[in-house]
């Protein structure tokens, strides 16, 4: 019922589990296909192993969680065995990759067999790496071009909200060669501890994410839909079944999962059988609710 | 949460390289559980609860030494108290504790006493002033003392002195992975619950830092069965910060 076919991969439902996510080791992505996700999202992989920030690199705040983690990550070179047994959960395994330049990107997309790449050019708190890039759209083309040329598998790129026109950079993704994109990365955002003026975050900021950036996401959502021909993808503070529908109203063919997974591991079953529930009671299909906000 | 501020009222010297900072806020932990303590301007760690309202540290790294560094009438951020702790199963349980492993099991001892269940305790470390919380575990029962140098009680691990207790109903366990491991493979697993360490990031099972395969050590556990982990890379390897393995 919830089945479909998204940049050519076969996914048993449209949920998928968000990049940084339960994402280190092949073991925890394989948990989370287990538990009922169409497809899961590695920590984002980088040309060299990499400590990250600091802690605190994460807290939750009134209504969401601000994180600076960092990229930390053991290198792409140190990562194909955890894809491997990741794999073996029978769900399409998507290598989250990061870099500073077009020719990095490429090494990477090249070394790795995956299902997809998704290239994080919008984490909002790496120097040198992320929004950094995923801000300028001549970049963004350039990445999505190059790392298209050095795979067959299906290029996704991820978008930063922090952005006056996430449509110019969603556009310069397409022109690139992009199979979908993927809206939104986390929003920027930073918390100060007032016993003793302290940024709390060990990189002083970082980025919001979790309920609070919803209705940021899906206006990103909708007015990418309109704007591009290739799929879009939805992610930012969904944690249960009605946020999955709004957002594939808003016109997200998938959605991805991240914060809401920490107090909710079997997340991925509950929103599916919520959706597919739900559909029931209003004889509805998936294809009939996808945009659905866009046609009334 | 946010870290909330928690002023140091007492630090009491447990052996040469342990000291138990006491602090003005409580909280409530069940035995197992730990906090994310951060010592600002530095980095957050996780570590035990010792008792409701302190944490005992073994200086080994950067955090843990500026914590050293700090003194009473210094703040700290603690989050927490946070994972699943110690569950107490029977009424005849033994304590397996390695050095600074004491820490979460010293109130285990103290709880399950108090409730009439009969406690033994196995504690080891490298010297005979290295033995944390040998009184405390004193007052809640039996305590049989091994010590890498013979300075005090069997000269040995503390591993060896488990051949001679079977007639326990649960064993709980904390210390060095290595002796845990051995812990592991010479019980019944389903027997056993065995308190785990690693390097943890988001402190609420979000980022999965420090998963041991697919197990959140900061929310599915810190505390595991031996069944759990019997099928686990628990033992063989642990993972850095940058997610890299590590042997352990």
């Amino acid at each position: 019922m919830l089945s479909l076919t998204l940049t050519g991969l076969k996914l048993r439902n449209p949920l998928i589990l968000a990049a940084g996510i339960m994402g280190t080791t092949g073991g925890s992505l394989r948990r989370i296909a287990d538990s009922g996700a169409g497809a899961v999202v590695t920590k984002s992989l980088g040309i060299e192993p990499k400590s990250g920030h600091p802690n605190p690199s994460m807290v939750e705040v009134d209504c969401g969680y601000l994180n600076a983690m960092g990229l930390p990550n053991p290198s792409y070179k140190n990562f194909q065995q955890e894809i491997d047994i990741a794999r073996a959960g029978g769900v399409p395994v998507i290598a989250s990759i990061f870099a500073g330049c077009a020719l990095d990107f490429s090494e990477i997309a090249h070394g790795l067999d995956a299902d997809a790449f998704e290239l994080n050019v919008s984490c909002p708190h790496a120097h040198g790496y992320g929004s950094e890039i995923g801000t300028d759209p001549t970049l963004v083309e350039d990445i999505t071009k190059a790392v298209k040329t050095a795979t067959d598998a299906p290029v996704w790129v991820k978008l930063t909200p922090n952005v006056i026109d996430i449509t110019s950079i969603g556009l310069a993704a397409q022109h690139g060669g992009a199979d979908a994109v993927v809206a939104i990365n986390t929003v920027k955002g930073m918390a100060i501890d007032i016993e003793s003026g302290y940024p709390i975050l060990g990189n002083r900021s970082g980025g919001l994410s979790g309920r609070a950036i919803k209705p940021v996401a899906i206006k990103c959502v909708y007015d990418l839909y309109d704007a591009l021909d290739i799929p879009v993808i939805g992610v930012g503070g969904i944690s249960d079944w009605k946020d999955a529908v709004e957002f594939i109203m808003a016109g997200a063919m998938a959605i991805e999962v991240g914060s809401a997974v920490g107090n909710n591991v079997n997340i991925f079953k509950d929103i599916s059988s919520g959706m597919e529930a739900f559909l029931a009671k209003k004889e509805w299909t998936i294809n009939d609710i996808y945009g659905m906000a866009h046609r009334i | 949460m946010r870290p909330v501020n928690a002023q140091i009222t007492k630090i009491v010297e447990e052996t040469p390289a342990t000291r138990t900072y006491f602090f003005d806020a409580s909280f409530k932990p069940e035995p197992g559980q730990f906090v994310m303590v951060w010592i600002r301007g530095v980095d957050e760690i996780p570590m035990a609860l010792s008792y409701d309202n302190a944490i005992t540290v073994m200086n080994v790294g950067p955090a843990t030494s500026a914590l050293f560094g700090l003194g009473e009438g210094d703040s700290i951020g603690i989050r927490g108290p946070f994972g699943n702790g110690f569950r107490i199963k029977g009424d005849n349980i033994l304590l397996v504790a390695g050095g600074v492993g004491a820490a979460p099991l010293s109130p285990l001892a103290g709880k399950a006493n108090s409730k009439g269940i009969k406690v033994t305790t196995l504690l080891g470390a490298r010297t005979k002033e290295e033995l944390v919380f040998r009184e405390r575990f004193e007052a809640a029962g039996k305590v049989l003392v091994a010590t890498d140098d013979g300075s005090i009680g069997k000269h040995g691990y503390v591993t060896q002195l488990v051949d001679e207790q079977d007639d326990y109903s649960q064993l709980y366990c904390c210390g060095p992975e290595i002796m845990m491991k051995k812990i592991l493979d010479k019980v019944e697993p389903g027997k056993a619950q065995f308190s785990l360490h690693r390097y943890i990031k988001c402190g609420i099972g979000i980022c999965g830092a420090c998963c041991v395969d697919g197990l959140r050590i900061c929310k599915d556990g810190p505390v595991f069965t031996g069944e759990v982990l019997r099928k686990s890379e628990f033992g063989v390897y642990s993972r850095n910060e940058r997610g890299e393995k590590v042997k352990v």
